[in-house]
């Protein structure tokens, strides 16, 4: 019916898996929206930037592939690299916080729960943190805080924007009160930015819940959501639990936060390197990297002052 | 947990050992109106007994039975510190947006001959005076209105001083609609730079972004029995342990005792609160905590402002800080 792209991609899927038996799907090569469910080719998703070409759902992605979609491609280096979390306060609930560390390194890839490098946006020289989800849920602990605190620190030393991508479920739990004071770290090193007129560029990303929206989420000097992504504090079953009533239509959505206030704009995965880097250049126009002159070491583009 | 239908509402279920032997003591201060023989004697021999007891029980208290401490109903509540500590107190209502928000209240006093500006949560005795005060539960106005009062006291170089006592921010759907968690945000970057001492005391329960959105801070003062936590036991039960009725376990594991978390850096005071809990004196608390405050403002106040304020942010910044091994 309407797979028209299916029929065309289904050629060269034949080329790919020749001798696909019966109907085994061949791992990698399909992907489920899960949105609308449609059965998309994942080299089509990836084409896409991860939006389903079908219903246009922002699919979750991971930091690196955040942070590849955003970046121009030279130029990159990454920040806090080595930066290991350590289990502090010996937490245990059902699992040892220690091998539920294990576990997401092993899951993601990542020692923690934040990745940031310094780069290029469409020439605009920039540091970019993005949260992975994927660990703990995304969750902040004193790595993440300490790596927010260093992007930060870059920025000052170089005089570059930030911008952060935050998806999280909050504040990690296993780190207990130390969690709880990143929110306080990074939005201390966020107020230096802006004493500094460095913009701060929030993007929230499908979720952001917790300790990391009432903290460095929602102080971006322009805060930026993608469609539909859910924004709160408290989480859905909480509220409702309190309040025993239904909640309204697209509570919480990011079209919601948009209508009560809370945010900027929203902006769409395929124009957010556009729309960004052109409020750089705006907020920033000394900045702007002309042609042919490069980022030196000591940051001689920042604006004079 | 056995909660008897004869257990005494103002003693934990821990403490009713305590409670048998206070009711004994009233019985026989009732008998001793008529009758006078050997019953003082006896009285005198049975608080001794209570006094042991309570000294006994208070001496190996678990995070959990502090939890249960640090919302004890009879527990005192930032408005009783203010009346016994304080003199001349002017509240000051409204974040001038939307609403006056009861939960968290503000205004200024004297602490002896010094004008200093107050904020703390606020809890309610009684089921009407409860919600009214919203359980202590804070909406955005109330952290805007705390955020003004900062301002305020800031450009007339008041010192604040913060009452901690918080289940956690309000959950509901207007609280999300109004923007919690930016005014939540919006305080702990305005506290990092707020250019007058802060000293932020948690009293009760200090749950969550809710407690920490008044708790930046040059100097954190926690009551003996208090508790500071990243969620509360019960929430982090409902999420690791998949359910609340290991809120103890969850308390035990979050559980860093003052003294812990005094080597983590994070809180610089425990003060010690009267035997059986700041509620069985609540005017020795007070005074207590007044001695520590007047300390504390004195030796902030005389600190040139940069340096204060340097040491406040580097103070942030060393929390979770990643040490070489």
């Amino acid at each position: 019916m309407s797979n028209k792209w299916i029929d065309k991609i289904l050629p060269k899927i034949m080329k790919v898996a020749p001798s696909a038996k019966s109907r085994s799907v061949p791992e990698g090569i399909w992907s489920k929206c899960p949105k609308c469910e449609a059965v998309l080719y994942a080299e089509n998703l990836r084409d896409n930037l991860d939006v389903c070409p079908k219903c246009d759902h922002h699919l979750r992605i991971s930091a690196r592939r955040r942070l590849e979609l955003f970046l121009d491609a030279d130029g990159q280096s990454e920040i806090g690299a080595d930066i290991e979390p350590t289990d502090i306060l010996k937490f245990k609930d059902l699992k040892k916080y220690k091998d539920r560390l294990t576990a997401a390194a092993k899951s993601t890839g990542e020692k923690d729960a934040l990745v940031v490098k310094e780069g290029r946006v469409n020439g605009h020289g920039v540091v970019v943190a993005a949260f992975e989800f994927g660990f703990i849920g995304g969750s902040m602990g004193s790595v993440v805080g300490e790596k927010f605190m260093m992007a930060v620190n870059r920025c000052l030393e170089k005089r570059l924007p930030l911008v952060c991508f935050a998806t999280s479920g909050g504040a990690r739990m296993q780190e207990a009160l130390i969690s709880l004071m990143q929110m306080a770290k990074t939005s201390a090193a966020l107020e230096r930015l802006k004493q500094e007129r460095l913009p701060y560029f929030s993007v929230l990303v499908d979720p952001v819940y917790g300790g990391v929206s009432a903290s460095l989420a929602m102080l971006g000097d322009i805060n930026i959501a993608e469609p539909r992504a859910y924004i709160g504090f408290a989480g859905q079953d909480v509220i409702r639990q309190t309040v025993r009533e239904k909640l309204p239509e697209g509570f919480q959505r990011a079209e919601f936060l948009l209508d009560h206030g809370a945010i900027d704009m929203i902006v769409h995965r395929h124009q957010m390197k556009t729309r960004i880097s052109a409020l750089i250049g705006k907020l920033l126009p000394d900045a702007r990297v002309r042609e042919g002159q490069l980022l030196t070491r000591n940051g001689s583009i920042g604006r004079s002052r | 947990m056995a909660v008897s239908e004869f257990m005494n509402p103002d003693y934990l279920d821990f403490e009713q050992p305590i409670a048998e032997l206070e009711s004994k003591i009233n019985e026989l201060r009732l008998v001793g109106s008529d009758n006078k023989l050997n019953i003082n004697d006896e009285i005198s021999k049975l608080q001794d007994k209570s006094h042991r007891l309570t000294e006994k029980i208070f001496s190996s208290l678990t995070p959990w039975q502090i939890s249960q401490l640090a919302r004890h109903p009879l527990r005192p509540y930032t408005e009783d510190y203010i009346r016994l500590i304080f003199n001349d107190f002017d509240e000051l209502h409204g974040d001038r947006y939307f609403a006056d928000d009861t939960a968290l209240i503000g205004g200024i006093a004297y602490l002896e001959q010094i004008p200093v500006m107050l904020i703390g949560h606020q809890k309610g005795r009684g089921t009407t005076e409860k919600v009214k005060r919203n359980f202590g539960m804070p909406k955005p106005e109330g952290y805007r209105k705390a955020r003004r009062l900062m301002l305020l006291a800031e450009r007339y170089r008041m010192p604040v001083l913060t009452f901690i006592d918080t289940p956690g921010a309000y959950p509901g759907v207007d609280s999300e609609a109004r923007g919690i968690n930016e005014s939540i945000a919006e305080n702990l970057a305005v506290m990092s730079r707020l250019r007058t001492p802060i000293i932020a005391t948690v009293t009760g329960e200090g749950n969550s972004g809710g407690a920490i959105a008044i708790g930046v801070c040059d100097h954190l003062n926690m009551l003996q029995y208090s508790t500071y936590f990243v969620i509360s036991p019960e929430g982090c039960a409902t999420i690791l342990w998949k359910s609340s009725d290991h809120k103890a376990a969850a308390a035990e594991a979050m559980g860093v005792t003052s003294t812990r978390l005094e080597e983590l850096g994070i809180v610089d005071q425990t003060i010690a609160e009267p035997l059986g809990g700041a509620h069985r004196d609540m005017k020795g608390m007070a005074e207590r905590l007044k001695v520590q405050l007047l300390e504390q403002i004195d030796r902030f106040s005389k600190m040139n402002m940069e340096e204060l304020l340097e040491r406040r942010y580097r103070r942030l910044m060393s929390h979770g800080a990643q040490r070489p091994r």
